[in-house]
């Protein structure tokens, strides 16, 4: 969560000194510089992604040395998840906090012409996010391991993809429905990396 | 405490033999190029131990992290160490854990408080503290007033850590403890009655007085045995929090926006140099108490885990009454208070420190002089709990108290509302797990302040005034990165 916010933090500044050097009153400019900001960050988010993987993976050396058996406690598997984990609660949190807030407030929403479902979308597309970020995650983690770079330019590709969907916001069948469909693609190759199968789950349902 | 005289010996021992840090982040290529060193060689798992341990003590010769000097280790000592840091280091985690839950819930709380009751954030005077207002025309006599206030609340807290390392040098134990016994007093009624009071007035219930003065009265008494007598764990852990929490909150309401700024990042600085310099008053303060073998202040101290001394046939019941000091600071609007000249001393000094039976650690934790009353828990005995599990981490109130005011100032006057506080939040953890992380590695008393302050603060402004606008635009147009 830590360097989820520092890469946030850094992508905002960014954005910023480029938002004061310009044009204030151009709003198409501004939208411009929104959507480069937002690429921007999604690019930082990936790379500090990619810094806690490399810190997490010396870490996970040295308390392989020190445990008793010669391995870690966590493996790196857990890692990826808990970290992916991570970095989606942040964001979603992120994300969405400030509008549940504001959701206590007066039931107006969309008054002015916008979209009268802008939360409940909002909640669809956190929700979706915060998986994604997980499945990200995970699969991140697991390419770095196996060195796939073909992988990480994937996963990097599609929250590319994913954080562009979501500049087609008001139009929402263009926007939403896109972004589940890669969220479950996602989940299922996650699943697949992380050792999963069919078989797999056929034996936890059947509890043996 | 016999314990602790036992370990005094072994201290000197436990600080030489501390020369090879566990840090993980150097040791790893050292470890990677034993492991296929001894590969070739006999496998023996204590023999790979062994030889990281000589590479790590030559790598750590260079390292920065590790500033003392390489003393002669025996072999039989590093495996020894060796042993104890691992262990040290896997319960390391779960002390980490331990403080995450405490720190977490007060500054919950706190917030809870500053979102719904409008008391805390309204503007009702300053303390006598605090004279200069903020409330000027130019920005320039705004600075200049917030930083004279800062620096007044500062000097004031000097003083008062001054007065105590002299109070407990010359072994005035009653004053301390009458100090202490009265700001905890005055926290445990006081405070807390006119919290209640605000708590009802905002939800719009109606009470009764002599319901109040019962619950009160009962919070109150039940609250002073606990703190400073004996009591459940989890009741005394409770209480610290809750007065805690109730200081910080007159911090938040009395203190004006800039001077509490500077004073955060001031009182980290202090307490830097409080604890680490040789002539600071709280290190002073530490090794008084490690000379006369005795446990520190035990009213001022947020301890994980308690065990109680009552099985000790030479504990001296003058030893526990030791020094305890509170001081609560008189709130400017409530003049009438004849009472008490309480100041309060914030002590920066709030160091924690990780009690291990084999490593000797430390005594002392400092903390700040605010109405903390916590048992003081160490470890009983030596002979029978030799389990590592069973030690707990020490952290000051002071430290409660300082992360809560960051996170409830935060809470309070950011324009980025919850994203701000969230960031704020994250960052103090964050520091705090950094400060565990060399406490596992200096095993010292160390500052418990500057580290999470400081990434705290950053993030506080950065949050506000980079991070917020961005995050709008973003969530104006329902983008998402």
């Amino acid at each position: 969560a830590f360097f989820w916010l520092v890469s946030l933090l850094l992508a905002s500044l960014i954005w910023f000194v480029y938002v004061h050097l310009s044009d204030r009153e151009d709003a198409r400019l501004q939208y411009g510089l929104l959507i480069f900001g937002a690429a921007v960050s999604v690019l930082l988010q990936e790379a500090f992604r990619f810094a806690y993987f490399k810190l997490l993976k010396k870490a996970d050396e040295g308390l392989a040395t020190i445990s008793e058996d010669g391995r870690s406690p966590i493996s790196l598997r857990q890692m990826a998840y808990v970290s992916g984990l991570s970095f989606g609660i942040i964001s979603g949190v992120f994300s969405v906090i400030n509008i549940l807030a504001d959701s206590i407030g007066p039931g107006t929403v969309g008054i002015h012409g916008d979209s009268p479902y802008y939360f409940i979308t909002s909640a669809f597309l956190t929700m979706a996010l915060v998986l994604l970020h997980t499945f990200w995650g995970v699969i991140f983690f697991d390419a770095c391991e196996k060195r796939r770079y073909w992988c990480l330019g994937l996963v990097v590709g599609s929250h590319l993809l994913t954080s562009g969907l979501t500049f087609l916001n008001p139009r929402y069948e263009a926007s939403l429905v896109p972004i589940f469909i890669i969220t479950l693609c996602t989940g299922l190759w996650a699943f697949v990396t992380a050792g999963g199968s069919f078989h797999n789950i056929l034996k936890c349902l059947s509890c043996e | 405490m016999t314990e602790l005289s036992a370990h005094l010996p072994q201290f000197q021992h436990g600080q030489l033999s501390e020369n090879f840090p566990d840090n993980h982040l150097s040791n790893t290529q050292e470890s990677l190029a034993s492991a296929l060193f001894n590969a070739d060689q006999n496998d023996n798992s204590e023999r790979r131990r062994h030889d990281n341990s000589e590479r790590r003590r030559n790598d750590n010769a260079e390292s920065e992290t590790n500033g003392q000097p390489q003393n002669n280790t025996q072999q039989v000592v590093e495996q020894d160490e060796e042993e104890d840091e691992e262990l040290t280091l896997k319960y390391g985690a779960k002390h980490v854990i331990m403080l995450f839950v405490p720190v977490t819930l007060c500054m919950v709380v706190v917030v809870a408080t500053i979102k719904s009751v409008s008391f805390y954030t309204r503007k009702d005077g300053q303390l006598i503290y605090t004279p200069f207002t903020e409330e000027t025309e130019t920005v320039g006599q705004r600075a200049l007033n917030s930083i004279l206030n800062a620096a007044i609340m500062i000097s004031v807290i000097i003083v008062m850590t001054i007065l105590l390392v002299v109070l407990y040098k010359y072994r005035c134990y009653k004053v301390i403890h009458g100090w202490l016994i009265i700001s905890s007093l005055l926290l445990l009624f006081f405070f807390s009655f006119i919290y209640l009071g605000e708590v009802f007035k905002t939800y719009n219930v109606a009470m009764d007085y002599i319901t109040v003065a019962l619950m009160i009265w009962n919070f109150g008494v039940v609250g002073m045995i606990c703190i400073h007598w004996k009591g459940p764990l989890r009741l005394q852990q409770a209480y610290l929090i809750m007065i805690s929490a109730l200081m910080a909150l007159v911090f938040i309401k009395y203190l004006p926006e800039w001077t509490a700024w500077l004073i955060l990042a001031v009182i980290s600085v202090y307490d830097l140099v409080a604890v680490l310099c040789p002539k600071g008053p709280l290190r002073m303060l530490v090794e008084t108490a490690q000379e006369r073998n005795e446990t520190l202040f035990p009213a001022l101290i947020y301890s994980s885990t308690m065990v109680w001394l009552v099985n000790m046939a030479e504990e001296d019941p003058e030893a526990q009454r030791k020094a305890s000091k509170n001081s609560t600071y008189d709130k400017q609007g409530s003049a009438n208070q004849t009472g008490t000249e309480d100041a309060e001393a914030d002590d920066g000094g709030f160091s924690r420190e990780w009690q291990q039976q084999r490593d000797n650690r430390i005594g002392p934790i400092e903390s700040t002089p605010e109405s903390r009353a916590a048992v003081q828990a160490l470890p009983s005995n030596s002979q029978t709990s030799e389990d590592p599990e069973e030690r707990g981490v020490k952290l000051g109130l002071g430290d409660f108290i300082f992360y809560s005011v960051l996170v409830g100032k935060a809470s309070a006057t950011a324009s980025g509302d919850w994203n701000t506080t969230l960031a704020c939040f994250v960052a103090i953890l964050i520091g705090l797990c950094l400060t565990l992380l060399l406490l596992a590695i200096f095993k010292k008393a160390l500052p418990a302040l500057p580290i999470s302050i400081t990434f705290g603060l950053v993030f506080y402004f950065a949050t506000d005034n980079l991070v917020q606008p961005f995050m709008d635009q973003l969530a104006f147009h329902q983008f998402y990165i």
